[in-house]
């Protein structure tokens, strides 16, 4: 069985090129798809269901960062601890404290510019946070080290989606 | 948009034959068929050239049915055995129903779906759309001259399981081999980006009789990929109909009328609705049993403003939609209109504020959704298209998952997931020593199951008696590329397994069809075993078509002794489909389906390897 980097023929990264996995997906599918196989035997069908939903399933996942890291922890041997690791540096979880204290503020207001405010915050400190796992991944390969990383960026994420989800007032 | 080329992995070397294919737009208000023909996608007419077919359905006594512009007008006259909408009753229990109190029809609280009694029976929405379906099917063979080798019914995106179940299933009563499900914002993308050579981010805004559906999608060299999906599954342009037919009764100051005045009023409703596109003003006048006569006018103004809300309703789902796709109303290039109700004025404009740009009308939204089916049906039944070929990427529009303790739903499949696509999850038991559990799988986005839509229950039995939390049960989703879902259940530690394909908690099972199957050929004294032949000959057909291109391009993977095999049941098939025994064709057709199992997983790889080779070129600059 290919990992999901060999899947559509790439280099196992974190700094991926986001262009050639949207291509590499889009060649395996067209070769892969369901809709290449409707017209074919039940064998061949079920063989391109199968194959079609993993091409989905590993291109949603590289697609992420969070995943994609965890997942190149994980080829390594490495548990990222989501479920049992919930220790964050102290700082860390301030922050986290103080930016949510400002969401449920900006939803109680209504506060459009606010919640943008956020949204542009949390994507700068996501960029440092993933500029930082290239660099511990990809160049020091220093995988038990990337985890700390891993785990705020998967706060940050959830908190991004909470923040969008405030935007609908209706 | 530039289309790349590519083989037909399951015939690149059959011979090529035309193989009839059409597309169906089975609507809440119209119903429309579609085909390819000589490169070029056509609605097709009945007798008199008309396009569209009113989705409505008279039964008459001893069973006998009416379809479209004859059931239409008939509706006055007999209220009750004239369906029409029952597109909204798909999948849907009578709690779902809205306005029922306003209907005329005499609704059956069934388990599962409603059901409606009519002077021939009760009948099943789904026996109803059945009825669309086969005179939609008439008219394509009329008009081509030949059996159909299978057909896309579009569906709207967001429609959940039930739903679309529901439409396989009246597709399959019809006598249909349905190609695929497809989504009808999708199918209008197809014909839209296709025609005018799109490329880049495109909204589709496809308000129907009875959905609203909004899809965005990329457009990207042959390829339409659904990044988000949202909508409103009990919305549509009878609902605006509806508020004409409240704001008649309310200034008319009338009672409850009796059906016949009801159905007449909604009609007239419609009529003030459609003649208001045209001029600022429209009379609705009727004079009902009672004798009293109705005059009243509804002006632009007091439509609008009696519609407001309903306008206003489809900015939330597309404000979802948007966000699902992570991005802003800027980065959209198009909007494209779909549907019959989006030539309303006052819908225009909400849309083209919201985007902030003039959406696209350049195709009739009344026939774009099935001019779409079309050309994928003619894809899918594998006649190339010219130009080059396409790849559909869409996604489910509702989250799936399942019941934990305390009602709270535990989700598997996050909506927006790319079709198809498997999910599977842990969970264990919560009494010490218990040996069954049961699994209700919902869909829905709420974290309350009571808010979600229940879709099936099965128990699992058989658990070996361990300590609370002991057990561990992992329940696997896969969702096909119609959007249905299946559902197993394993126990880890005995292998024990339960699967059930969703069907059976509502709607229909495999025997109410066949019942339903039975009753309509003693009804139009069909031959059931000619069908079954046509049926096995078609699918044996395929399957002979399928075989011979895959050993013409593939054979050098197969060892002689294989070879020799798969060669002597393709001759055993084929000697058997001109012959008058559909069980002897279903038999052949099913072992050479076995026999070529691994030859078609050995193909599959080899497919992927060529794709791979195909690319490491290009990556060695990575």
């Amino acid at each position: 069985m290919t990992n999901h980097f060999e899947l559509f023929g790439l280099a196992p990264s974190f700094a991926l090129d986001a262009g050639a996995l949207d291509r590499a997906f889009r060649e395996l599918q067209a070769q892969v798809h369901p809709d290449r196989f409707a017209q074919a035997g039940d064998a061949e069908r079920r063989a391109s269901m199968q194959w079609s939903t993993r091409a989905n399933e590993a291109y949603r996942l590289l697609r992420d960062p969070v995943e994609r890291a965890r997942y190149l922890l994980e080829l390594h041997g490495v548990d990222t601890g989501f479920d049992t690791d919930t220790a964050m540096p102290g700082d860390f979880l301030a922050r986290q404290i103080e930016l949510r204290e400002a969401l449920e503020e900006a939803k109680h207001k209504r506060d459009v510019a606010a919640l943008e405010a956020m949204k542009r915050g949390l994507a700068a400190s996501s960029r440092a946070l993933q500029a930082e796992l290239a660099s511990r991944i990809d160049r020091a390969q220093d995988y038990a080290g990337a985890t700390g990383a891993v785990r705020q960026l998967q706060f940050l994420k959830r908190l991004a989606e909470e923040v969008d989800a405030a935007g609908d007032f209706d | 948009m530039a289309l790349f080329q590519i083989a037909e992995p399951g015939q690149s070397a059959a011979p090529h034959r035309h193989r009839l294919a059409v597309g169906i737009d089975l609507g809440t208000t119209n119903s429309l068929v579609a085909t390819v023909r000589s490169g070029i996608p056509t609605v097709l007419g009945d007798e008199q050239g008309r396009p569209l077919m009113p989705s409505i359905v008279r039964y008459l006594p001893g069973g006998a049915v009416e379809v479209g512009y004859a059931a239409q007008s008939r509706q006055v006259e007999d209220p009750k055995n004239c369906l029409a909408s029952v597109k909204r009753f798909m999948g849907r229990g009578l709690r779902d129903v809205a306005y029922i109190e306003n209907s005329p029809y005499d609704f059956v609280d069934a388990p599962g779906m409603v059901q409606l009694r009519t002077v021939a029976g009760v009948k099943s929405p789904v026996e109803v759309s059945a009825e669309i379906l086969k005179a939609l099917r008439r008219r394509a063979e009329l008009s081509l001259a030949g059996d159909l080798a299978g057909a896309v019914i579009t569906v709207p995106a967001y429609f959940d399981d039930a739903q679309r179940q529901a439409t396989k299933d009246a597709a399959r009563l019809a006598g249909l081999n349905v190609l695929r499900l497809l989504n009808e914002p999708t199918a209008a993308a197809v014909a839209y980006g296709l025609e005018n050579a799109s490329e880049g981010l495109y909204a589709v805004f496809d308000l129907g009789g009875g959905t609203f559906d909004i899809s965005i999608l990329r457009l990207s060299r042959g390829v339409f990929e659904v990044l988000a999906t949202s909508g409103d599954a009990a919305l549509g342009g009878d609902d605006f109909d509806h508020r004409v037919f409240c704001w008649a009764l309310e200034e008319a100051k009338l009672p409850p009328l009796p059906p016949r005045d009801t159905r007449m009023l909604q009609l007239k409703s419609r009529e003030a609705k459609e003649a208001l596109a045209l001029h600022g003003e429209a009379p609705l006048t009727a004079k009902l049993s009672s004798g009293e006569f109705i005059d009243l006018r509804l002006t632009t103004e007091t439509f609008c403003r009696i519609t407001q809300n309903l306008v206003h309703k489809t900015l939330g789902p597309t404000r979802k939609a948007l966000r699902d796709a992570g991005l802003a109303v800027e980065d959209i290039k198009g909007v494209v209109m779909v549907g019959g109700a989006t030539r309303m004025p006052q819908l225009q404009r909400a849309v083209a504020e919201f985007f902030g740009r003039d959406p696209l009308n350049n195709l009739d939204p009344d026939k774009v959704v099935a001019l779409g089916a079309a050309m994928q049906a003619n894809v899918l039944a594998g006649n190339q298209p010219e130009g080059g070929d396409w790849l559909l990427l869409d996604v489910i529009p509702l989250s799936l998952g399942i019941e934990t303790m305390g009602g709270l739903v535990e989700r598997i499949v996050p909506r927006n997931s790319t079709i198809p696509t498997a999910r599977a999850q842990e969970f264990t038991t919560f009494k010490d020593g218990q040996t069954a559990m049961s699994i209700h799988v919902v869909q829905g986005e709420r974290e309350l199951v009571s808010d979600c839509r229940s879709l099936a229950r099965f128990e699992l039995r058989g658990i070996p008696p361990l300590a609370a939390g002991g057990a561990r049960i992992r329940v696997g989703f896969q969702v096909d590329a119609d959007g249905l879902l299946s559902v197993s259940a394993r126990e880890q530690s005995t292998g024990l397994e339960s699967s059930i394909s969703v069907k059976p908690s509502y709607g229909l099972g495999d025997s109410d069809i066949e019942r339903m199957l039975r009753d309509s050929f003693e009804h139009a004294r069909e031959d059931m075993h000619a069908r079954a032949l046509r049926e096995h000959r078609v699918e044996g057909e395929r399957l002979a078509g399928a075989v011979r291109g895959a050993l013409a391009a593939d054979g050098g993977l197969l060892a002689p002794e294989e070879r020799g095999e798969i060669d002597r049941l393709l001759a055993a098939l084929e000697a058997a489909l001109p012959g008058d025994d559909a069980r002897a064709i279903k038999r052949a057709a099913e072992a050479l389906n076995r026999a070529t199992g691994s030859f078609a997983a050995r193909r599959m790889d080899e497919g992927v390897k060529r794709a791979l080779a195909g690319r490491s070129i290009a990556n060695l600059d990575l």
